[in-house]
């Protein structure tokens, strides 16, 4: 997995990825906490780039999954049992989201950009990755 | 509420993301989960890092290339930086106990119609709406 090309695809899927949140508005954390916070002047623009992104990805699927079976099997989720795990860790994220205005993807590819609180933002979202691997070790969590 | 131009331009962004998602799945094989991708770099695995990396330096690079043109999209919140520590320590240990985040769950989950990733994206939305209209209403919205 570590091929010229695999690395070219990374790169390139990295960059439309980046491109996208950038162009619609996500990298911006008060159009996200705007969509967040019902009772102030509520700002759809999060739903409209989940539908665009969700959407074209669902289209794309069953055309992929003809042409690409192998991938498309590989790039499953191994669990597939809504549990206590998957619910509390979803519950916790979205507190630290409603928070910080930033879900992972915004908050990288803000990074360089918006330095200051973003910077702060992304070293402690990495720090709370490796407390998961801590509760993992310690058999805590799965 | 937006303009009928930027609601667009919020859906073109988004089918960007979503053939971001496409190019990962069809040639790599790979779900184009950030939390996922980030996370499996800590701590990082041999052979299993380079693809990672490649991402997420992509990513960089697209917010880098596009500060000067889009300098809007780069605004802050004016929030304390415990908050701030806070904030990042929720998301990066709950987006690896839920196994996802928005793009995870949210884009590429959803759009294979995942159980799992339908429950996430209910619980996480429902826990930021929560959160950020308590602290919006109540708490001055700076906290």
């Amino acid at each position: 997995m570590s091929d010229q090309r695999t690395l070219a695809v990374s790169f390139v899927s990295g960059l439309l990825f980046g491109a996208g949140l950038v162009i619609s508005g996500m990298t911006d954390p008060t159009k996200v906490i705007g969509f967040l916070d019902v009772l102030n002047g509520w700002d759809p623009t999060l739903a409209f780039v989940l539908a665009g992104a969700t959407g074209s990805h669902m289209a794309a699927r069953p055309y992929l999954k003809r042409r690409f079976p192998e991938n498309v099997a590989s790039g499953m989720e191994k669990k597939t049992e809504v549990d206590r795990q998957l619910l509390a860790g979803a519950g916790v994220f979205g507190v630290g989201w409603g928070l910080g205005g930033y879900c992972p993807g915004p908050a990288v590819a803000a990074v360089i950009p918006a330095l200051g609180s973003t910077v702060v933002f992304v070293i402690s979202m990495i720090v709370g990755m490796g407390v998961f691997r801590w509760l993992q070790g310690r058999g805590i969590a799965a | 509420m937006i303009t009928m131009n930027e609601a667009l331009i919020a859906l073109g962004g988004g089918v960007l993301i979503g053939t971001a998602a496409t190019v990962l799945l069809a040639f790599n094989g790979r779900t184009a989960g950030i939390s996922g991708i980030l996370g499996g770099l800590v701590p990082p695995q041999t052979g299993d890092a380079n693809w990672r990396v490649s991402f997420l330096v992509g990513m960089v690079l697209a917010g880098l290339a596009l500060s000067t043109t889009l300098p809007e999209a780069f605004t802050t919140l004016d929030r304390p930086v415990w908050t701030i520590v806070l904030a990042g320590l929720l998301v990066g240990v709950g987006t690896r106990l839920g196994n996802g985040c928005t793009s995870g769950h949210g884009v590429c989950g959803m759009a294979r119609f995942s159980t799992r990733s339908f429950a996430a994206v209910g619980a996480f939305m429902v826990t930021g709406v929560l959160t950020a209209t308590v602290v919006g209403q109540w708490l001055g919205g700076v906290v």
